[in-house]
């Protein structure tokens, strides 16, 4: 993925985050929308590790040695933070008060499935808080490379890889397109700019319904 | 008033052999690494340890596993331990991953003299295999029991002698539940001072939680800042 493609990606996803809403970002990509996010929209960012309100990362020379976000980044706190433990953290989690988590995907269906805790045999660090989030947030989003290194399409007709949760996501942003999950299956509804829909449709191992009208980002 | 101040060496002497311990911290904050290094030092064989993560190599339960003082991880993720993943790979230790909120929900349990709890949380996930499911109110539910320890060990940015406790910042994480859970519970403090000094309004983990109190005598270089 070209550095160009990851910005309009970034730049693209960043547009979930809305005014006022509560949301947790998933470790790697995902984070990094937080640079991204509209100007004008207040968001308040949820940690697993029992933070809300959760403030910019800051460098080694100012951090606090007690305050990370889940990935281990050093963040600094905003007027209104809050610190608590990993019981409330995840009770505020499973009760649906999140609006959104943007989660990454080593795989995701076409009927919403999504596999992005463990390749069995390579990778296998354990779970985290991933399922609670992918299977409690009302809204899910993942943000993700269109294809792995491999050139393998990540959006598959069906998972292969241990599933995360079943039918738990929305919208799929990725470096080539904008897709939807629907009852019956994915809407294609945006591509980036260069592509045609074409280019989406090779490079995706899933059926993919095409919207009436297809906006560039 | 009752005094719980204690020697770190007294304190950890009594785990034995065997024992199950929790150790509070979520990376580095809250990881009572002074603690840790006594245990260590004890040398208690075939534990159970239970903690949101494995540490990272050369730090805190990475001591404990390459002086192979560990039979079984209970945790959520251990990705920043490479030692910790080879040695589960290769079979010298047993590693049981829960879902992060339900493992913190299972130590609550356990802290509250509950029985277990009900969830679907990870139902259609391989984490569900051979655990009890029943039907309640017409939902599939997984029957997920307490996690009940022998001792925990904590880290406190600041304690009373009486044992009453307060964590800064992220380091709170799995702490108060940790104590919660276990028989017998040791809190390291950065700051020890004299019962009354702390708000009564403020107390993070309450005294009766609390069995000995450590003064950490130095902050070891596991405290500070990693620099990646």
């Amino acid at each position: 993925m070209s550095l160009d493609a990851k910005t309009r990606m970034l730049h693209r996803a960043a547009h979930e985050l809305k005014d006022g809403m509560f949301i947790n970002l998933g470790i790697g990509l995902p984070t990094q929308l937080v640079n991204y996010v509209d100007e004008g929209a207040n968001v308040c960012l949820h940690s697993e590790n029992g933070m809300s309100g959760v403030g910019p990362l800051v460098p080694y020379e100012k951090a606090d040695r007690n305050l990370i976000d889940a990935g281990g980044g050093y963040v600094s706190r905003l007027a209104g933070s809050a610190f608590f433990d990993s019981a409330l953290s995840f009770a505020m989690v499973r009760r649906g008060r999140l609006d959104l988590t943007v989660l990454g995907a080593f795989e995701v269906a076409m009927n919403g499935d999504l596999a992005n805790w463990m390749i069995p045999g390579k990778f296998t660090p354990g779970i985290g808080g991933a399922i609670e989030l992918a299977q409690k947030t009302p809204r899910v989003v993942i943000l993700t490379t269109h294809q792995d290194k491999k050139g393998q399409s990540k959006i598959v007709r069906e998972c292969s890889l241990p599933l995360t949760a079943k039918k738990c996501v929305n919208r799929i942003y990725t470096d080539m397109a904008v897709m939807d999950v629907l009852e019956d299956g994915l809407i294609l509804k945006e591509i980036a700019d260069g592509l045609s829909i074409e280019d989406v449709v090779k490079a995706t191992a899933a059926p993919l319904q095409i919207a009436d009208t297809i906006v560039h980002f | 008033m009752i005094i719980k101040q204690s020697d770190v060496r007294e304190a950890i002497a009594r785990i034995p052999d065997g024992a199950t311990v929790c150790v509070g911290g979520f990376g580095v904050p809250g990881t009572p690494f002074y603690l840790l290094q006594e245990l260590v030092r004890h040398g208690a064989k075939d534990l159970t340890i239970v903690k949101n993560d494995a540490n990272e190599r050369g730090m805190g339960v990475d001591h404990l596993l390459k002086n192979g003082q560990v039979k079984k991880l209970i945790v959520t993720h251990i990705g920043l331990n490479a030692n910790a993943i080879r040695m589960m790979n290769e079979a010298e230790i047993e590693v049981e991953f829960n879902p992060q909120g339900i493992l913190a929900e299972k130590l609550r349990a356990a802290g509250a003299g509950l029985q277990g709890i009900l969830t679907d949380v990870g139902i259609d996930t391989t984490l569900a295999e051979g655990k009890t499911i029943i039907t309640y109110d017409g939902r599939q539910c997984i029957v997920e029991p307490p996690i009940k320890a022998d001792f925990a060990l904590i880290h406190a940015a600041i304690a009373d002698q009486t044992g009453n406790v307060r964590y800064s910042a992220t380091a709170q994480n799995f702490n108060p539940l940790m104590a919660m859970a276990a028989d017998c519970v040791i809190c390291e403090a950065e700051q020890v001072v004299e019962a009354g000094r702390l708000d009564a309004d403020l107390i993070h983990t309450p005294s009766p939680f609390v069995d000995h109190v450590v003064e950490i005598a130095e902050l070891s270089e596991e405290y500070n800042v990693i620099r990646r």
